[in-house]
C-alpha cells in the first residue's frame, strides 16, 4: 500500500526525492479519511514553503484539510490536472495525483520523516 | 409501520427559463401619465441595455403554478415536527404575519420624519424593553440582521470596550462544542481563536479554563445551554474566572428557548449576548431567512452599541446619532423591523407567564423524547437535558448505519430529520429539539418512527442505508455538485 | 408525559439549576393577549406612522408596486415555515427557487455567478470588500463618496478590525459623478478594490467601466454597488466590474421601516471560492433526475470555522423569493417597461425643479434650493400630505441646501404637480 521509495509525515503527506526536488502528495490514508475529494487548493509556482507549515488544502463535500509541507523550499511546479479532476486524488494518491514539486532548501529534512514501514505502524496505531 | 404519511403524486415542473416563451407576460402597468423619455437620450446610448438576456416570459397562471408546484417539494413546520437541534423550529403564528403586513408598518420608509414614525419606534422600544426583562441585561440593540450578525456586533462591542481600557487583547476562547459561527465571528473581529476542550460531561472544564484565561483573553464565547442541551451548572463560577482576568463573557443565545422565564443570563454573569428572534421568538425561518439578532449588554458596554440608538426625547421617541464611543453601524437603517414586529406580537400573545410555560413545555417535550428513545439509541452524555437531547449512532454504526442514514430514513416516516453530526464532540450525533409547540400525538409518532428505524437497523440495515424511498427526489449527488459546480441555468447549446 | 419522564412536576426538570441563578418570579411583562387585542395594538401603532401620504423618498429604499402574486407565494407554509435546505430530498422547492434566483441575478448583472443572497445591500458591500482583499492579498479599499452614506458607515465598522484601510474619493461638483482624477491619484499598489455605486446615491448613472479601467491598471478590483435594482431593467450592466454587490429591496420587498431586505453578491466564476454566502448547485439524484443542493459549503463558517470566508450562516431565502417572484411576474418585457416608467416620472418631476447635478439620472436626483432649508420645505409639504425628499446636509455638509428626491411608477403626475406648486409659492 505505502511505497518504500516515499517518506511520510504525521500529517499524512508523502515526499519523493528526485535530486534536489521533492515531489509531494497526500497519502492513501488521508484521502480515505476525507472521502470524495472535490477541490484541491495549491500555491502558485515560486511560492516559498516551510517544513511543517500549511501550503494548501484538500476539500471533500463537508470537510477541509490543510496540507503541510514535509520539506522547506520553493514550489517549482504544481499538478494542474487536479484543478479539473480532483477525483484523481482518491484514485491514485501516491502516483498521478501528486500535488507539488518543491526545490528543497534543506534536503536533510527528509531524514526526519517516516519510512513506509514506520508510517504503516503509525496509522495502525492512530486507528 | 409508517403511519404518518403515504405517498402521493407531485407535479413535475421545469425551470422558469425552460417554461418561458417570447411575448408572454404576467404584469400590467398603468398607462404613463407623464411624457415618455427616450432612455438613450436621457442616459446616453452606452448606458442603455438592449434587453435582459434570458429573463423569463411567462403568464400569470404559469407563474403561480410554477411556485406552487415547487412549494409542494418542501417539508415545513406547517406539515409536521421539524426537530432540528439548535434551530428551534416552533410554530410560526399567522397573526404575526398579518400584523407585519399592516400598511402603516410594512410601508413605513426608514427616512420618513421621526414625527411620522412614532408607531414604528414605539414597537422597537417595546421589544427592547421586553428583551431586557427576559435576559436580565441592561440595554438592547435591534440592529443586527441575524444571529451571526449579532455575534459579530457583540464581539465588536467587547473589542471597543477593552480598547477603551487601553488594550483590545488578542484572543477569544471557544469551547469545542460551539457552533462554527463563533470562531468565524472571532476571526472577523480580528481575534485569534483558542479552542477549549469540554470535560466528559460535555461541560466547560473549570480547571482548564482557569489555566487558559489570562490577560491576552478578550472573551469567552459560551453557549448556554450548550450544544448538548445541557445547562452549564457552574456558569456563575465560569463568569467569575473570566472576569477575574478582566475578560468578558459572550453568550450565544441560540438556545434561549430553554431559559426564558426560568433564568436570566444577566443574573448569571453574562456581559453580552445575542438572541435569535427567528428561533426563540417564533418568527418564520423562511427557508433560510430573514432572521434578526438583537444584542443585549450590561451597562458597561452600552456606550458602544451601534448607531443610532433609540431614545426618549421630549417630543416622543427619537434616534440618537451623537454617540462618540459607538462601534458605528453594523447595518443600514435600524434593524429587520418586519421581524421585530412579529417577535413583539409573539411576546404579547404569551405574556410573562406564557413565555415561562412555553419554556417548560419545550423542556418537557425534549425530555419525553429522550426517555422514550434512550432504550434504542446511545445517550453519550447523561447530564439532564434542557430543550434538546443528543443521541449518537454508536449502536447502529455496528450494523454500518450512520446518523445520516437514520436521518434519511426518518423522511420516509414523514418527518424532517434532526440535526445530523453536530455537535462535533459527539461522534455520529442525532441532535433533537422538538420545541414546545408539538403535541404529544406528534411526539409519539416521531418516537415510534425512530424506534421502528432502530428495529430496521437490527433486522435489515439495507433498508435504512438506501433511504429515502418515498420522496420525489432520491439521495442527491453532492460530490458532483461540488466538483463541477453548476450554479446557474444556461440555454442548451 | 411527566410520568413517562419519571418526574412529578415540570419544575423537576430545572432542579439541577443552581438556586442562585433561578428567576424566582414571573417575568414582568403584561399578561398574554388575544389575537384581537394584539391586532388592535399594531393597528394603533401603524396609525401613528405616516399613512395616506405621497412620498418622494428614495435613498436606498424605494416605493414600488408589489404584485399580489408575491405575497401569495411567500405566504405558502412550505416556503414560509421551512428551514435552510440542508436535507435536499425534502427541500427541492426552496433549492430550485434559489437556483432560479442566482440565474436571474446573473442575467441582470451580466456576471457569471451570484450567491443565494446576503442580509442586505449595506452588509453585502463589506463582504465584497473582504472578498477583494482575499483575492488580491491587499488591504486598502477606495470608496466613492457617492456610495450610500450608511453603507459607507457599515463598511468602516467591518473594516476597522480587519486591518483594512478605507479611504474615500470625491465626486465632481458639476455632474455628481465620481471624480476619476481623484480616484486615479489615490489608487496605489496596496488598493484591493475601488467601490462605487451606480446609479449613485444622487441617482446619477456612473461610467463604471472607466473607473474599472483605472482600478485594473493598478491591479485593484472594481466593486459596483446598486441600491435601485429596477434600474437594471434599462441600464447596461458594468461589464468591466469584478464584483457586483446590491440591494434587492426594489423587487417587491416592502420598505418595512428599513428591513428585512435582501442583498446579493455576483462575480466572475474564477472568484467563486472566495465568495461569501450560500450557493445552490445543480446535480442529479440517485434516480438520475435533475436535483439541486447547497454546494461549495467548505467556504462557510460551519466547516471552515475561523478560516471561513464570512461568518454569515444563511441567506435571506424568503426575501430573495419575493425578488424571484417579482422578476418572474415582470419578466423580460416588464422590467424594461417598469424602468422606463421610473425614468419618465423622475424626469417629469426634475423638469419642474432646480437640479443640482448635470449627470444622467435614473429615478432619483438632487434638487438644490439656495438660501432655503430643505427641512422647511418638507414641513410645508407635510401639510399637503406629501413627504418630501431626504435633506442631504447630515451626510454631505456641502449640500446643506439640497434634498434627494425620487419618483417611481407609484408617483402620480398630480402629486408631482402639487409638489412643484407648493415650492413655487
Amino acid at each position: 500500500m505505502y511505497p518504500d521509495n516515499l517518506r511520510y509525515t504525521k500529517e499524512h503527506e508523502w515526499v519523493e526525492v528526485e535530486g534536489d526536488i521533492g515531489k509531494v502528495g497526500i497519502t492513501h490514508h488521508a484521502q480515505d479519511q476525507l472521502g470524495d475529494i472535490v477541490y484541491v487548493d495549491l500555491p502558485k509556482p515560486g511560492a516559498r514553503v516551510e517544513r511543517g507549515r500549511s501550503f494548501g488544502s484538500v476539500e471533500s463535500v463537508k470537510a477541509v484539510s490543510d496540507v503541510f509541507s514535509p520539506v522547506s523550499g520553493e514550489v517549482v511546479e504544481i499538478n494542474e490536472t487536479l484543478g479539473t479532476a480532483p477525483e484523481k486524488l482518491n484514485q491514485d494518491p501516491h502516483g498521478d495525483a501528486w500535488l507539488v514539486r518543491i526545490r528543497m532548501s534543506a534536503p536533510d529534512e527528509i531524514k526526519q520523516l517516516m519510512t513506509a514501514a514506520q508510517y504503516q505502524n503509525y496509522i495502525g496505531a492512530e486507528i | 409501520m409508517i403511519s404518518k404519511v403515504r405517498s402521493h403524486v407531485t407535479q413535475n415542473e421545469p425551470l422558469l427559463f425552460e417554461l418561458s416563451s417570447p411575448g408572454k407576460k404576467a404584469y400590467q402597468l398603468p398607462e404613463l401619465d407623464v411624457p415618455p423619455v427616450d432612455a438613450s437620450k436621457a442616459l446616453g446610448a452606452e448606458h442603455v441595455r438592449r434587453e435582459v438576456e434570458g429573463f423569463p416570459e411567462v403568464s400569470e397562471v404559469e407563474a403561480i403554478r410554477h411556485f406552487t408546484r415547487l412549494s409542494t417539494w418542501n417539508y415545513a413546520i406547517d406539515l409536521g415536527l421539524y426537530p432540528l437541534g439548535s434551530c428551534t423550529m416552533k410554530y410560526n403564528p399567522r397573526l404575526n404575519e398579518a400584523v407585519a403586513r399592516i400598511e402603516g408598518l410594512a410601508w413605513a420608509h426608514p427616512y420618513q420624519p421621526e414625527s411620522l414614525s412614532q408607531g414604528a419606534m414605539e414597537i422597537m422600544s417595546a421589544l427592547e424593553s421586553a428583551l431586557i426583562e427576559i435576559t436580565g441585561m441592561d440595554a438592547v440593540t435591534l440592529q443586527p440582521a441575524a444571529g451571526a450578525h449579532g455575534e459579530l456586533t457583540g464581539i465588536l462591542l467587547v473589542r471597543a470596550y477593552l480598547e477603551s481600557l487601553g488594550n483590545p487583547r488578542k484572543k477569544i476562547l471557544i469551547p469545542d462544542s460551539a457552533h462554527g459561527t463563533n470562531p468565524a465571528t472571532a476571526a472577523i473581529a480580528g481575534y485569534a481563536v483558542e479552542n477549549i476542550k469540554s470535560n466528559d460531561r460535555g461541560m466547560i472544564d473549570l480547571e482548564l479554563l482557569a489555566r487558559v484565561v489570562d490577560e491576552d483573553v478578550a472573551a469567552l464565547m459560551i453557549t448556554n445551554p450548550n450544544t448538548l442541551g445541557v445547562f452549564e451548572e457552574q456558569i456563575a463560577r465560569i463568569a467569575e474566572i473570566v472576569h477575574s482576568k478582566g475578560a468578558q463573557v459572550y453568550m450565544d443565545g441560540a438556545n434561549m428557548n430553554a431559559l426564558v422565564g426560568i433564568t436570566r443570563p444577566g443574573d448569571f454573569g453574562m456581559d453580552v449576548m445575542h438572541l435569535n428572534l427567528h428561533k426563540t421568538f417564533s418568527t418564520p425561518h423562511g427557508g433560510g431567512g430573514p432572521g434578526s439578532g438583537p444584542v443585549a449588554v450590561k451597562k458597561h458596554l452600552e456606550p458602544f452599541l451601534p448607531l443610532p440608538r433609540l431614545t426618549a426625547g421630549h417630543a416622543g421617541l427619537r434616534f440618537d446619532y451623537d454617540r462618540p464611543r459607538a462601534i458605528g453601524r453594523v447595518k443600514a437603517f435600524y434593524g429587520n423591523f418586519g421581524v421585530i414586529v412579529r417577535a413583539l406580537a409573539y411576546i404579547m400573545a404569551h405574556g410573562g407567564e406564557g413565555l415561562r410555560n412555553a419554556t417548560m413545555d419545550a423542556v418537557l417535550n425534549a425530555n419525553y423524547i429522550r426517555k422514550k428513545l434512550e432504550g434504542y439509541y446511545e445517550l453519550p452524555h447523561r447530564a439532564p437535558s434542557m430543550h434538546e437531547c443528543v443521541f449518537s449512532d454508536a449502536r447502529q454504526a455496528k450494523q454500518g448505519v450512520k446518523t445520516m442514514d437514520i436521518a434519511k430514513r426518518l423522511i420516509d416516516y414523514g418527518f424532517h430529520p434532526y440535526t445530523v453530526s453536530f455537535p462535533l464532540i459527539v461522534h455520529g450525533a442525532l441532535m433533537i429539539e422538538p420545541t414546545e409547540t408539538e403535541s404529544k400525538r406528534e411526539l409519539d409518532l416521531f418516537v415510534a418512527a425512530l424506534i421502528a428505524i432502530a428495529k430496521e437497523v437490527e433486522e435489515d440495515p439495507e433498508i435504512v442505508l438506501k433511504a429515502p424511498y418515498g420522496t420525489r427526489t432520491g439521495r442527491v449527488d453532492e460530490v458532483t455538485a461540488a466538483r463541477k459546480p453548476v450554479l446557474r441555468w444556461k440555454p442548451a447549446d | 408525559m411527566l410520568e413517562a419522564c419519571g418526574v412529578s412536576s415540570l419544575d423537576d426538570f430545572f432542579s439541577h439549576l443552581p438556586p442562585d441563578v433561578r428567576l424566582n418570579r414571573q417575568l414582568a411583562l403584561p399578561a398574554g393577549q388575544s389575537e384581537y387585542e394584539i391586532s388592535a395594538y399594531f393597528r394603533a401603532r401603524a396609525d401613528q406612522n405616516a399613512t395616506g401620504y405621497a412620498s418622494f423618498l428614495g435613498a436606498g429604499v424605494y416605493n414600488h408596486y408589489r404584485p399580489v402574486l408575491v405575497d401569495t407565494v411567500v405566504s405558502r407554509g412550505e416556503f414560509l415555515t421551512s428551514y435552510t435546505p440542508y436535507q435536499a430530498e425534502i427541500s427541492q422547492g426552496t433549492l430550485t427557487t434559489i437556483f432560479e434566483f442566482q440565474t436571474m441575478i446573473c442575467q441582470l448583472t451580466g456576471m457569471e455567478v451570484a450567491n443565494a443572497s446576503m442580509y442586505c445591500g449595506s452588509t453585502a458591500v463589506p463582504e465584497a470588500g473582504m472578498m477583494a482583499a482575499r483575492i488580491t492579498g491587499r488591504n486598502r479599499l477606495l470608496v466613492a463618496r457617492t456610495l450610500h452614506p450608511e453603507y459607507r458607515e457599515v463598511l468602516k465598522t467591518y473594516a476597522r478590525y480587519q486591518g483594512m484601510a478605507v479611504e474615500e474619493f470625491g465626486y465632481t461638483a458639476g455632474h455628481g459623478t465620481v471624480d476619476l482624477d481623484d480616484l486615479d491619484r489615490r489608487l496605489d499598489d496596496k488598493t484591493a478594490a475601488v467601490i462605487l455605486q451606480s446609479p449613485n446615491f444622487f441617482g446619477i448613472v456612473e461610467s463604471v467601466d472607466a473607473a474599472a479601467d483605472l482600478a485594473h491598471k493598478r491591479g485593484a478590483m472594481l466593486i459596483d454597488v446598486f441600491t435601485e435594482a429596477v434600474s437594471l431593467g434599462l441600464l447596461e450592466p458594468p461589464r468591466q466590474a469584478d464584483i457586483i454587490a446590491g440591494e434587492l429591496q426594489s423587487f417587491a420587498i416592502s420598505p418595512s421601516y428599513g428591513g428585512p431586505y435582501a442583498g446579493v453578491i455576483a462575480t466572475r466564476e474564477k472568484y467563486i471560492r472566495q465568495m461569501p454566502g450560500r450557493l445552490a448547485g445543480e446535480t442529479k439524484d440517485s434516480h438520475g433526475n435533475r436535483a439541486y443542493c447547497l454546494t461549495l459549503a467548505t467556504r462557510e463558517q460551519h466547516i471552515r470555522r475561523e478560516k471561513a470566508t464570512s461568518n454569515i450562516c444563511t441567506n435571506q431565502a424568503l426575501i430573495a423569493l419575493m425578488a424571484t417572484v417579482f422578476m418572474t411576474v415582470y419578466g423580460k418585457q416588464g422590467v424594461r417597461e417598469l424602468a422606463e416608467q421610473n425614468l419618465a416620472k423622475a424626469h417629469y418631476l426634475a423638469s419642474r425643479l432646480p437640479r443640482k447635478f448635470a449627470g444622467p439620472f435614473f429615478n432619483e436626483f438632487v434638487a438644490a434650493f439656495p438660501g432655503k432649508s430643505p427641512e422647511t420645505i418638507n414641513g410645508m409639504m407635510l401639510e399637503k400630505k406629501i413627504i418630501g425628499g431626504l435633506p442631504l446636509g447630515r451626510y454631505y455638509p456641502e449640500l446643506e441646501d439640497c434634498m434627494l428626491l425620487c419618483a417611481t411608477e407609484m408617483s402620480t403626475r398630480e402629486q408631482m404637480d402639487v409638489f412643484a406648486e407648493v415650492l413655487a409659492q
